[in-house]
C-alpha cells in the first residue's frame, strides 16, 4: 500500500529500484560510507536484519544495546567517521539511553536506528512498544521518527549529516516495523534541506584578527585544549600554533594526544585531578587561549577565582558554548580547524615585528612553566611489595610508548591512565568524560580495534566498570578481537572509596567490591587467555605476554586498595587549591 | 526575569516539545506559550513568556537557536515588539449592575459575546497588563471565570531571517564504494 501511494505523489521514484524500507535504509548506509555497525536484533527489526542477511555490510552483534551504542562510539573516537548502532524498540531502544548521552556529552557522531511497532499499533500500549521519539529527545542532537518509507532515505542522509557537522552529536530515527516492510521505487537522494541548521564554521576575521595580537601581546599566554581538537581534526593545525608562539599548552580529558604527550610544549591535563602546572598555568597566565572546549566544571573550579588574571580568547563551534561559563574577550564562533589556520597566517604576518616584543617575558613564564613541572610532577611511584595503581599506569605508558588505543571506564584507573599514560597521536585516548558512564571501556576498546584492527588496544577498567561490561566479553571472542583489558583491581568502586575517605569521614558505605571472578577462569570460559597478577615484579612480564598474546587477553591486576588520585581539587574550590596527599593527622 | 522570546519554527512533530524541553530541563515553568501555523504553512510562530534567571537569559535563547527545527529564536523583552493577548470573561452580575458591567467593558474595548439573565460573556484583546486591571475590575462586580490566549508577540525591527541553503549529499556522505568485508 505504501509503494502505491509513494508512486502517485512522487513520479521520480518510478524510474529507481523496487525494494523494501529495510533495503533503503541499508543502501542510504553504504552511500554513506558504513561498513561496520553494532546492533541487537528484535521483534520489529526482524525485516531489516532480513535485509542484512545478504548483504556486505557487517553487522557486530553486541551483548547488550547500551554496548552497541558504546561500541559504535570507540568506533567513531578512533575514527572520526560516524559510529552507527541499532536496536529494536521498546527495551532494546531505552538501552540505547545512556550511549546516546555519553555520545551527547562528548560530542560523538553517532547515527542509532531504533526499530518502532507498526504505525497502526503506535500509542496502543503493543508488545515491546516505548516512545523512543519523546525519550530520546533531549538525550540526542536531533532525533527523528520515520513515517513514510518516502521520507526514508531523506531523513537518514540528514541524521549524518545532522551528526558528523557543527559539534558532532547522537542522531536516532526510529523506524516503525512497516515502513522497513513497505516496497517502493529508491531513488538515491541529492540534496539535504534543513533551513534551520546553522553551522558556523569559519571564524569572524576581524576578531581572529584582534586574537592574533593580544596573543603576541601576551606576557604569559596558556593554550588550554578541548576535544574540538580532536573532533575537528586539528591537531596539525594546533601543534603549529603552539610552535609558531611557542607557547605552553595543556589538553583537556577529551583532548589528550591532542597535541603529543611528548611535545615539549605539552603541560599535562587540567582540572580535578590535573597536574601541578596546568593548573597553575591556568591561575597565573594573562591570557587564555581556549580551543575547542567548554569550560567544564571538572576543568574550572570555582569559575571566580579560574584565570583570574587572564583575558580570555575562546573558540567554539557551538555558539552556546561561548560565554556560558565565561564571558571571553574575544569569542570567535567556528571550526577550531579553520579558526586555526586563519589565526596561524595571521600570527605568521604579524610575527617579524610582534614577537620579539614580549620575549623576555614569555622565556621568563616558560621557564616558570617548566619550574612547576619539575617541583610537584605525577606521582609514579613504584614499591616492593604490592602494585601501585600509579605503577600499572605507568608500565602500560612505557610499554604503549604513546601509541597504543586506550579505553577506560570511569573513575581512578581513568584519572591515573589520563595522568600517566602518553598519547603522541589524536584518537587514541577514547573514555567517557562528561557523562562518566561506567561499563564503557570494554565495549568502547571492542569498536576502536574493529576500526583500527592494526593497533594495539588496552581496555583499561576499575574492577567495578569491568563488571558492568562483562556479557561483552562473548562479542570480543566471537569477533576475535585481541582487546587487552587491564583490570585495576583495588576491591573498591574506588572514587567514591576516595570521597568517602576526604569527604566523609572514612565512612565506606556500599563501596567494597568483596566478589571479583577468578580472571583466569573467567577468560577461558569465554575461550582466551587470562591471569591474576599482584606482585610488582610480575607486571612487566605479565603485560608484555597480554600484549604478545594473539588474541584477547584479560589481565587482573591487584593494586594497592587504599590508594587515592592526587593532585586534587575539592569539588567547587579554586584550581590553584590542589590536595597533594591525604590531610595528615592532627598530633595534639 | 520574565523574558518573551518569539520563535519561528518548522511545523513538525515534536518541535515544540525540543522548544519547551530547554526550559523544562533547566526547570523552568512557563508562564504563557501560543503557537500557530504562519502564512507559510509549513513553519510555526510561537510565543513563550517564561521566567529566567538573568544570567541565563541569553544560553536559554542561545540553546533554542541550536534545535535543528528552528530557524530563529528572539529575545523580544527589552526589544521594539507589540505584546497583545486575548482574554474571554465571563461575569455575573445581577439586575443593577449590568449597565455599569457594560460601561466597564467598553472602557477596555470589550466585545460582548453571551449575555443572560446571569449575567456576560465578553471577550477583549490587549496589553497583558491591561488585561490584569480587566480582570481585577470585573471581579469586583460578582464571579467570574476566565481564558486567557497568552501573549502573542511581534517585533517591529525588520529582522532579516537567513535560512540555510540546502546541501548536495556528495558534500557530506560518501559516494558509494563497495564497503571492505574486511575491516
Amino acid at each position: 500500500m505504501a509503494a502505491e501511494t509513494l508512486q502517485s505523489t512522487s513520479p521520480r521514484t518510478e524510474t529507481g529500484k523496487l525494494m523494501s524500507g529495510a533495503e533503503m535504509l541499508l543502501e542510504c548506509l553504504v552511500r554513506e560510507g558504513v561498513d561496520c555497525f553494532f546492533g541487537y536484533p528484535g521483534g520489529v527489526t526482524i525485516p531489516f536484519y532480513d535485509a542484512l542477511y545478504d548483504h556486505h555490510i557487517r553487522h557486530v552483534l553486541v551483548r547488550h544495546e547500551e554496548n552497541a551504542v558504546f561500541a559504535a562510539e570507540g568506533f567513531a573516537r578512533a575514527t572520526g567517521k560516524v559510529g552507527v548502532c541499532c536496536a529494536t524498540s521498546g527495551p532494546g531502544a531505552t538501552n540505547l539511553v545512556t550511549g546516546l548521552v555519553d555520545a551527547m556529552m562528548d560530542s560523538i557522531p553517532i547515527v542509532a536506528i531504533s526499530g518502532q511497532v507498526h504505525s497502526k499499533l503506535i500509542g496502543s500500549d503493543a508488545f515491546q512498544e516505548a516512545d523512543t521519539f519523546g525519550i530520546t529527545r533531549p538525550a540526542t542532537k536531533h532525533n527523528f521518527m520515520v513515517k513514510t518509507l518516502q521520507e526514508l532515505p531523506q531523513i537518514v542522509h540528514e541524521a549524518f549529516y545532522i551528526a558528523a557537522s557543527g559539534r558532532p552529536g547522537p542522531v536516532l530515527v526510529d523506524i516503525p516495523k512497516d515502513v522497513f516492510q513497505a516496497r517502493g521505487h529508491y531513488a538515491p537522494v541529492d540534496t539535504i534541506h534543513l533551513p534551520g541548521y546553522k553551522v558556523f564554521t569559519e571564524g569572524h576575521t576581524g576578531q581572529i584578527r584582534r586574537a592574533a595580537q593580544l596573543i603576541w601581546e601576551a606576557e604569559r599566554p596558556f593554550v588550554y585544549a578541548g576535544g574540538g581538537i580532536i573532533a575537528a581534526n586539528a591537531a596539525p593545525e594546533l601543534k603549529e600554533f603552539v610552535e609558531l608562539v611557542d607557547v605552553p599548552a595543556v589538553c583537556t580529558l577529551m583532548a589528550l594526544g591532542g597535541l603529543a604527550s611528548n611535545h615539549p610544549n605539552f603541560v599535562s591535563m587540567p582540572g580535578m585531578h590535573g597536574s601541578y602546572a596546568a593548573n597553575m598555568g591556568m591561575t597565573d597566565c594573562d591570557l587564555l587561549i581556549a580551543l575547542g572546549t567548554r569550560f567544564d566544571d571538572r576543568v574550572t573550579g570555582q569559575l571566580s577565582t579560574f584565570a583570574r588574571h587572564a583575558r580570555v580568547i575562546h573558540v567554539d563551534i557551538d555558539p552556546a558554548e561561548v560565554g556560558k561559563n565565561r564571558t571571553p574577550d574575544i569569542p570567535i564562533v567556528g571550526d577550531v580547524k579553520r579558526v586555526l589556520q586563519k589565526l596561524n597566517r595571521v600570527l605568521h604576518e604579524l610575527a617579524p615585528e610582534a614577537a620579539p616584543k614580549k620575549s623576555e617575558a614569555r622565556r621568563k613564564w616558560r621557564a616558570q612553566l617548566r619550574e612547576w613541572k619539575e617541583e610537584r610532577p605525577y606521582d609514579r611511584g613504584h614499591l616492593d611489595e604490592e602494585i601501585r595503581p600509579q605503577h600499572l599506569m605507568d608500565e602500560i605508558d612505557r610499554l604503549s610508548n604513546g601509541q597504543a588505543i586506550v579505553t577506560s571506564d570511569v573513575g581512578q584507573h581513568q584519572m591515573w591512565a589520563a595522568q600517566l599514560i602518553g598519547f603522541n597521536e589524536p584518537r587514541l585516548w577514547i573514555n567517557s568524560g562528561g557523562l562518566g558512564a561506567m561499563g564503557f571501556g570494554v565495549p568502547a576498546a571492542m569498536g576502536a580495534q574493529m576500526a583500527r584492527p592494526d593497533k594495539l588496544v588496552f581496555a583499561i577498567c576499575g574492577d567495578g566498570g569491568f563488571q558492568m561490561a562483562i556479557p561483552e566479553l562473548a562479542t570480543i571472542a566471537s569477533q576475535g578481537l585481541p582487546v587487552k583489558i587491564i583490570i585495576m583491581n583495588n576491591g573498591y568502586l574506588g572514587m567514591v572509596r576516595q570521597w568517602q575517605t576526604l569527604f566523609y569521614n572514612n565512612r565506606l558505605s556500599a563501596v567494597t567490591l568483596d566478589c571479583f571472578p577468578d580472571a583466569e577462569k573467567l577468560a577461558s570460559a569465554y575461550g582466551f587467555a587470562g591471569r591474576t597478577i599482584e606482585k610488582p615484579h610480575e607486571l612487566t612480564k605479565a603485560l608484555q605476554e597480554a600484549i604478545a598474546y594473539p588474541g584477547p587477553y584479560l589481565l587482573n591486576v591487584k593494586v594497592s586498595p587504599e590508594e587515592n588520585v592526587y593532585p586534587m581539587v575539592p569539588a567547587g574550590g579554586s584550581i590553584s587549591e590542589m590536595v597533594f596527599g591525604p590531610p595528615q593527622p592532627v598530633t595534639v | 526575569m520574565l523574558l518573551t522570546i518569539s520563535i519561528l519554527l518548522e511545523n513538525k512533530p515534536g518541535a515544540l516539545l525540543r522548544v519547551t524541553g530547554v526550559l523544562s530541563a533547566r526547570g523552568y515553568n512557563i508562564e504563557t506559550l501560543t503557537v500557530a501555523k504562519t502564512i507559510d504553512p509549513e513553519l510555526s510562530r510561537m510565543t513563550i513568556g517564561v521566567e529566567v534567571e538573568d544570567r541565563l537569559r541569553s544560553q536559554v535563547v542561545k540553546q533554542m537557536n541550536k534545535l535543528i527545527n528552528v530557524l530563529q529564536a528572539t529575545d523580544l523583552t527589552d526589544a521594539p515588539a507589540v505584546i497583545r493577548e486575548m482574554i474571554l470573561l465571563r461575569v455575573r452580575c445581577d439586575q443593577n449592575t449590568r449597565t455599569a458591567v457594560l460601561k466597564e467593558a467598553e472602557i477596555f474595548h470589550a466585545r460582548v459575546v453571551d449575555s443572560s439573565t446571569e449575567g456576560f460573556a465578553l471577550e477583549a484583546t490587549g496589553d497583558p497588563e491591561k488585561l490584569d486591571e480587566f480582570v481585577a475590575i470585573m471581579r469586583s462586580y460578582g464571579e467570574i471565570e476566565v481564558t486567557r490566549s497568552g501573549g502573542v508577540a511581534m517585533s517591529l525591527e525588520g529582522k532579516k531571517i537567513r535560512l540555510q541553503p540546502p546541501v548536495a549529499l556528495n558534500e557530506v556522505g560518501q559516494t558509494a564504494s563497495p564497503a571492505q568485508r574486511t575491516l
